[in-house]
């Protein structure tokens, strides 16, 4: 392996793992964010090299079975996707904020996440989808609400949620 | 007849998500196609110069290069409305950072390396950096052959001889008499610096050159047709010759309209004996060199009544469009005819000079224009109230369009253009507006109050058009294929709700193609405008319909009766009296069958289609005419605290109204609000382009041009959706894309204004101009 070659480099051009994307090179943006054993680091800024024995993992294993993570669904249901470019490092850097500290506060997720850039959404819903998982996973409070089924990793297309004429910001 | 909406109306989620969140979705550097090679690009380091001599001898010798270019190899122009662009500089270079020579390598590496071995030798040009410096007599010319170049020609007006592109003109009334005789006159400048769009994803383009001149394109792009349009005029081929993908795209927000990379992209596969080639922007490359939002100098002059009656308006805006203007033209011709704001003003005159500069140039970015020319006119509309003695928002009530006034291009304003004057009043309501500021946090602290409106139309040809095709599966399922793009403002998920909708399916069982490919997905003209929900929306109620016309004339002749009996719903078709003889969708899509093996019908596909209509040219003279399918109105109200120590502002509270006639689904339209107005807090806090004195670009890097991350959001921030229903609208709706960025400048000035008591005209509002402008204040006496 060239010692030059970055871990993104070696994730996107030597496995396939197109899901980490490339935004900016030099590690200001966040869409490489990959967890380097459980640390988001940004893969542009890391040598391939320099990864032997460590776990790296991607989006790509964040779904298990098939099954979207409760985190996944979070981003689907709360709106925090519009170009998705961002979404895996934003993903990444948010299961990297749950693994070590499963119940953030919402400065700590703020904190976690404002090494990701986002020019679509204005963050709020990934805010919002991050809080959710977090609050989803805590055993005290149970399954995501209005959690659906995704057997075939697909059925969400079924799922609309019923209007509630309080939200929406509807006059 | 009116029925409930199932579907229409609901925050269904986005489909793609599912794909964006796995790591699925396959975007334009994502692909691989087999022999595929890597291209870099050698850019100016001059803003003005003669290309005296390129040797590409050296970098055709590095091993695994496949194709080196330089401009001197290619004779083509390239432009949307103005054709003055070359795939690479040819003869001269006219910013730093316009491609001068291009390499296609087996890897990165090589190519990069073969870029490096390329020599130029220029001679340096005089330059000119500031358009107003540019529009004098004896500036150097950017474009010495303005005079050869085509445009779309009764629509935009380059002067040859200047560097002028484009003049547009509104007169309306007799403005310079109505401004002399105005009880009250006030005058101002403001300054908005160009920025970057800063999609996520940089540019890219995969071409492949083919046997007979064909190519096929990858590209991440807003517009597949006009990108194969432009591509066929320029290169001189026929269209079918010419077939272009758009897998999934990172955002666009205007800068991917047009054409990109993909004549790059082309000519080097064609250089490289038909390997594809891979083109794709570096970060720096994408601020450097492709194209930016244009800055914009203006000078607004207004007149009223001592009552607050708006009696003139005469304003010019120079628009900095840099070394070229194919797109820029256009920005400056819609921002003209919306330039007065969303007012009833008699007397109206407007000057837009699009005005070439040796800069990087500009191009369509949300908004188009407009969150400039409102940064000035809704500034100097709180000027003026503060000068009557009257409160901003009233001043505006008293001003705002509204039914049987008529708009500054002569189009009457009637009911279904929607209510300005709501959206004010529940913005304010929202903030509490009138009520002074609670007290600030630190005693160092001052807070303030601000109000804005906002209006736009599509800006877009007259005769813009679309088309829709729907497709029934064997399992009674809907496939939607469409051409209009969706990177990610969500008009892909509305226009699924609409075929549900109108089909009478479950959600779940209407599909839309992620790729669209000029060979398969019917026509239309670009994704750009906040016009393709309203337009494509409109074109699927249409395919829909076909759809269920051939769903009906089939269960009617299966059933035996008449046509117009059978009704739709729940994936059954049926004769009105009779819902016991039901058949499936899924039974009739690929035609039915009878018991005894007979079959009729066959495979049932749809066809809806959109045109716009009633547009017109604007009178070169006056700018009169009917530019708009629309208009959507809407305003800001926000609410700050400044640091008076560090120039810092924190946004409070900020409230949006959007008069969207008819919110097709709350989600994805509480994003485009969220996410509008967060990147005009970009606009408005920290974004600009910094040039030295030689035009070199200070700040192409996310670590000198800082857009708003996480940290930076507003304490609230309050969305609003108005309903009044716009005729024509898929379902009374309107576009609602662009507009949450335009005029969060304005409001956030004007509460600068209001806490501070200074008048800030010059974008961005970064810590550093706020307390500079606080020191100036505090040493004037």
């Amino acid at each position: 392996m060239p010692s030059e070659l970055t871990l993104l480099e070696f994730l996107r051009n030597r496995l396939y793992l197109t899901g980490t994307k490339e935004g900016c090179g030099i590690g200001e943006c966040g869409a490489c964010t990959v967890l380097l054993d459980e640390k988001p680091v940004t893969a542009c800024l890391v040598l391939a090299v320099e990864v032997d024995g460590c776990i790296v993992e991607t989006v790509e294993g964040e779904a298990t079975g098939g099954q979207l993570s409760v985190l996944q669904r979070a981003f689907v249901e709360t709106g925090a996707v519009q170009c998705g470019f961002c979404t895996p490092g934003m993903i990444m850097s948010a299961r990297g904020l749950l693994r070590r500290n499963p119940n953030p506060s919402d400065e700590e997720i703020v904190e976690a996440m404002a090494g990701n850039l986002c020019r679509c959404t204005g963050y709020e819903a990934i805010l919002a989808a991050v809080r959710r998982a977090a609050a989803a996973v805590r055993p005290a409070v149970g399954p995501l609400a209005g959690e659906v089924g995704l057997a075939d990793g697909r059925s969400l297309r079924g799922a609309v949620p019923k209007r509630d004429p309080e939200k929406g910001g509807r006059r | 007849m009116t029925r409930e909406l199932r579907v229409v109306g609901t925050s269904v989620p986005r489909d793609d998500a599912i794909d964006k969140v796995t790591g699925a979705a396959r975007y334009t550097t994502d692909l691989a196609l087999p022999g595929m090679l890597h291209a870099t690009i050698l850019t100016s380091p001059h803003a003005s110069a003669r290309i005296v001599g390129v040797d590409l001898t050296d970098a055709r010798s590095v091993p695994g290069v496949r194709a080196v270019l330089a401009g001197s190899d290619l004779d083509v122009r390239l432009g949307l409305y103005l054709r003055d662009k070359r795939i690479l500089a040819r003869d001269v270079v006219r910013y730093q950072g316009e491609p001068v020579a291009a390499v296609a390598a087996d890897t990165l590496d090589v190519a990069r390396e073969a870029c490096r071995r390329i020599r130029v030798e220029y001679e340096e040009l005089p330059a000119v950096f500031d358009p107003r410096d540019a529009m004098a007599a004896g500036a150097p010319l950017v474009h010495p052959d303005l005079a050869g170049y085509d445009h779309m020609r009764g629509v935009f007006f380059p002067r040859p001889g200047t560097n002028v592109a484009h003049h547009q003109k509104i007169r309306k009334g007799d403005a310079p008499a109505s401004l002399a005789a105005a009880d009250v006159r006030l005058e101002a400048s403001f300054y908005n610096p160009p920025v970057q769009h800063v999609p996520m994803e940089t540019h890219a383009s995969i071409a492949q050159a083919l046997p007979e001149d064909r190519v096929e394109i990858w590209t991440s792009s807003q517009s597949p047709y006009t990108v194969r349009h432009l591509l066929s005029v320029c290169l001189g081929l026929p269209h079918a010759a010419i077939r272009v993908h758009v897998p999934y795209v990172g955002g666009g927000f205007g800068g991917k309209a047009g054409l990109g990379l993909e004549p790059l992209a082309t000519v080097l596969s064609r250089a490289a004996g038909g390997r594809p080639v891979l083109v794709s922007a570096t970060r720096e490359e994408e601020f450097n060199t492709m194209p930016s939002r244009q800055g914009l100098h203006s000078t607004i002059k207004i007149g009223s009544t001592c009552d607050g009656r708006i009696t003139a308006l005469e304003a010019t805006y120079v628009w900095d469009a840099g070394a070229y203007a194919d797109y820029g033209v256009n920005v400056g011709r819609a921002a003209a005819y919306s330039g007065a704001g969303p007012y009833a003003i008699e007397h109206c005159s407007i000057d837009s000079y699009v005005v070439y500069t040796n800069k990087v140039y500009g191009t369509a970015y949300r908004g188009f224009g407009h969150l400039e020319v409102l940064w000035g006119i809704e500034r100097v509309m709180d000027q003026m109230a503060r000068k009557l003695g009257l409160d901003p928002a009233e001043f505006r009530r008293r001003n705002l369009l509204k039914e049987g006034d008529t708009t500054i291009t002569g189009e009457p304003f009637t009911a279904g253009h929607g209510k300005p004057v709501e959206c004010l009043d529940a913005v304010a309501k929202a903030i509490g507006w009138g009520r002074p500021p609670a007290a600030a946090s630190d005693p160092r602290k001052v807070r303030g109050k601000g109000i804005a409106m906002l209006h736009k139309a599509p800006a877009m040809p007259t005769y813009t058009s679309c088309a829709v095709v729907i497709k029934l599966d064997e399992d009674g399922a809907a496939d939607v294929l469409v051409s209009g793009v969706d990177y990610g403002q969500g008009t892909y998920t509305v226009l699924r709700q609409i075929a549900a909708e109108e089909l009478c399916l479950p959600i779940g069982k209407v599909h839309i193609t992620w790729e669209c490919d000029t060979a398969l997905t019917p026509y239309d003209w670009q994704t750009v405008a906040s016009r393709f929900s309203y337009m494509g929306g409109n074109a699927v109620i249409e395919a829909a319909a076909d759809c269920l016309r051939q769903v009906r004339a089939v269960a009617a002749q299966a059933l035996g009766v008449a046509p117009e009996t059978i009704v739709c719903e729940d994936e059954l078709a049926f004769p009105a009296a009779e819902p016991g003889r039901a058949i499936a969708y899924k039974d009739l899509a690929l035609g039915y069958t009878f018991p005894n093996g007979n079959a009729i019908g066959g495979p049932i596909i749809g066809h809806g289609r959109f045109i716009a209509t009633g547009l017109t040219h604007l009178n070169p003279e006056t700018g009169q005419g009917r530019p708009a399918q629309f208009w959507t109105y809407g305003a800001h109200a926000v609410e700050i605290e400044v640091d008076t120590e560090t120039g810092e502002i924190e946004i409070l509270h900020i409230a949006t109204a959007v008069d969207a006639g008819k919110v097709l689904n709350p989600l994805s339209c509480t994003g485009q609000v969220i996410g509008g107005v967060v990147q005009g807090l970009g606009s408005t806090l920290h974004e600009g382009f910094q040039f030295d004195d030689k035009g070199q670009l200070l700040n192409p890097s996310f670590v000198d041009y800082k857009i708003p991350t996480a940290k930076d959001l507003p304490r609230r921030m309050t969305p609003i959706f108005l309903e009044n229903p716009q005729p024509g609208g898929p379902y009374g709706a309107r576009g609602v894309a662009e507009h949450p960025m335009i005029s969060v400048p304005s409001a956030i000035g004007n509460a600068l204004a209001d806490a501070l008591g200074i008048d800030y005209t010059v974008l961005p509002l970064s810590p550093e101009r706020v307390l500079l402008g606080i020191q100036k204040k505090d040493k004037t006496p």
